[in-house]
């Protein structure tokens, strides 16, 4: 008897968004099955991978395998940007306006507009504007940020619950995808989509932000809760979890010892530069099993090495 | 769950006289208000319509279809508006009703096969109302034996245990259950089934009807039921199909899992 492909038949689809402006405009979502399941339907066709950079000088605060990659341009949000879009073939950029934390520099929302427009023009791919995870500051520096954004096509966050009216109000006067962050918990991502949609924000503009985590610290809960999103969307047609899901793991993954301990430190953990750059390689795989659609990495290998394992997981059979 | 609205029914005098002056308004204005408080598809019921059944059906269809966005139940005896209705209805329209009478089936089946269309199949024969669950199910075999030789597919129908007033045949209440539960073994996947869940609160006090509906409701989803002909713009309904939703793990809970749709 001719063995015949087991395939399961879902009722819903992930949106499909599209970012960026004039000539290079990105889509994500769109998918109709399970990740890399093409042989079911319409699978994940495009996933944008971008690479971080941030509006202060992180050098201290990142591992030294990222540091001796970057190196002056640090200093230089707009050069860093270009960098990372021309050198290392980023598709968005990534900006974490990390020194407007009031612990970290404090810098006022227009300081933070004048790098976004700088970047802005150093740059022709799409552009994602996140706070510092500071509520309340967030808020302050999203509405002139996304200003000086209108009409980039630009993806600006988090919105989370204590501040999601300020993101919707601004992400929709000037043309913005929002990320919808909330605390790796699948009830309440659904709440704050609700939420957002009943302020009137469209919901076809939502990416969510499930919390990622890294291998080793909780992966398996971002995963999990990731995975039961995407059966939610598919299988029970849910409209408020279909938006296309980021994963934001540069962030989380360079923050942990294994990514980052010399071989002096840890001389049974192997050298350090490929390590790192494994933790994030794997933390950003295991998420895009999950159903993400976005990555957003610190390490220009990661992102080239998971650039190439995706194109074999999409190439047709 | 489909939530199939009750209320363009030519029982009531003001749709009575819509359909007789052919005077689209309020019609319109049913059926926007039924789609908006939850209704996935709406029965329209012209009765008998022994006179210009043909010509009304296929009016309304068409009319209806042009202010809301679901599927319609045409619900009628006349076999000939059944078909005007389904030749111009856009989408998988549902047939409302067979009984498991062998005329009946002989004709209506076809046009269930035919139209690509649902079909409910009234566990009721020459014999009068079915007694208990095992008679029911014996009818609702019939009924689908007449479907599998027309190739009508057995998710398109949709066997309804007959509802009864708990007021009078309160004892068959708890047999149309049972019946729901058993329906969904006859079949792999389960079979559909619907009730009109109205007339188990008929004869009741008005204050009373909403709660013995809405109560009932939840049981007969938990038994298994996928479809009701039900009032959508009593709240009280669509919150008990959503949270028993929710309950079942059917769909996601979340604090506003009421205000979505």
């Amino acid at each position: 008897m001719a063995y015949t492909v087991p395939k399961e038949a879902y009722n819903g689809k992930i949106n499909q968004v599209e970012v960026g402006r004039n000539q290079h405009k990105l889509i994500m979502g769109g998918e109709e099955t399970l990740p890399f399941l093409s042989f079911e339907g319409k699978a994940v066709s495009t996933v944008p991978l971008a690479l971080e950079i941030q509006d202060i000088n992180p050098t201290g605060d990142w591992a030294s395998s990222l540091t001796e990659i970057y190196g002056s341009v640090m200093d230089n949000p707009a050069e860093w940007a270009r960098m990372c879009q021309d050198e290392f073939k980023a598709d968005m950029i990534c900006l974490r306006l990390a020194g407007t934390h009031p612990d970290n520099g404090d810098r006022s929302p227009q300081e933070a507009g004048k790098i976004v427009e700088a970047v802005l023009s150093a740059i022709k791919v799409p552009l994602i504007i996140l706070g510092s995870n500071h509520v309340e500051k967030d808020a302050a520096v999203i509405k002139h940020v996304a200003e000086v954004a209108a009409n980039t096509g630009s993806i600006i966050g988090k919105a989370q619950e204590k501040n999601y009216k300020t993101f919707a109000a601004v992400a929709t006067a000037y043309g913005h995808k929002l990320v919808a962050l909330s605390d790796l918990d699948i009830n309440l991502s659904k709440q704050l989509n609700i939420l957002l949609t009943q302020s009137g924000f469209d919901s076809k503009n939502i990416i969510i932000d499930a919390m990622s985590s890294t291998l080793g610290y909780g992966l398996e809960y971002t995963y999990s809760v990731m995975e039961r999103i995407r059966l939610s969307a598919l299988q029970q047609n849910d409209a408020m979890m279909q938006m296309p899901m980021i994963c934001d793991i540069g962030e989380v993954t360079w923050k942990v010892k294994e990514a980052k301990a010399t071989e002096q430190d840890q001389p049974a953990w192997g050298a350090v530069r490929p390590r790192g750059i494994l933790w994030e390689v794997l933390t950003a795989l295991s998420f895009l099993m999950a159903g993400g659609n976005l990555v957003v990495f610190r390490h220009p290998e990661a992102l080239s090495r998971v650039r190439s394992i995706l194109a074999e997981l999409m190439a047709t059979a | 769950m489909l939530a199939i609205g009750e209320r363009i029914n030519v029982r009531t005098k003001l749709f009575a006289e819509a359909f007789k002056e052919r005077n689209f308004e309020p019609i319109k204005d049913m059926a926007i208000r039924q789609v908006k408080g939850g209704a996935n598809m709406l029965d329209i019921n012209i009765g008998p319509a022994r006179k210009d059944g043909p010509e009304l059906m296929a009016w309304l269809v068409e009319n209806i279809q042009k202010v809301v966005d679901v599927p319609l139940c045409l619900d009628t005896t006349n076999v000939e508006a059944i078909e005007a209705g389904l030749s111009v209805h856009k989408g998988k329209a549902m047939i409302n009703s067979t009984s498991a009478d062998p005329e009946r089936l002989s004709l209506l089946m076809p046009l269930a096969a035919k139209y690509n269309a649902m079909i409910i199949g009234l566990t009721l024969a020459s014999g009068g109302l079915p007694r208990d669950a095992n008679e029911r199910c014996a009818l609702a075999a019939e009924i689908m034996a007449a479907g599998a030789e027309h190739g009508v597919p057995m998710e398109d129908i949709y066997l309804d245990p007959i509802m009864v007033p708990i007021n009078g045949q309160q004892e068959q209440v708890k047999e149309i259950l049972e019946a729901i539960r058993m329906f969904r073994e006859m079949n792999d996947p389960p079979m559909n089934s619907v009730i009109g869940l109205s007339n188990i609160s008929n004869g009741a006090p008005e204050n009373m009807r909403s709660l013995i509906n809405h109560t009932f409701l939840t049981m007969a989803i938990t038994m298994g039921l996928t479809a009701a002909i039900v009032d959508t713009l009593d709240p009280a309904i669509i919150q008990a199909i959503k949270t028993t939703s929710v309950i079942l793990n059917q769909s996601l809970y979340c604090h506003s899992y009421l205000e979505t749709c």
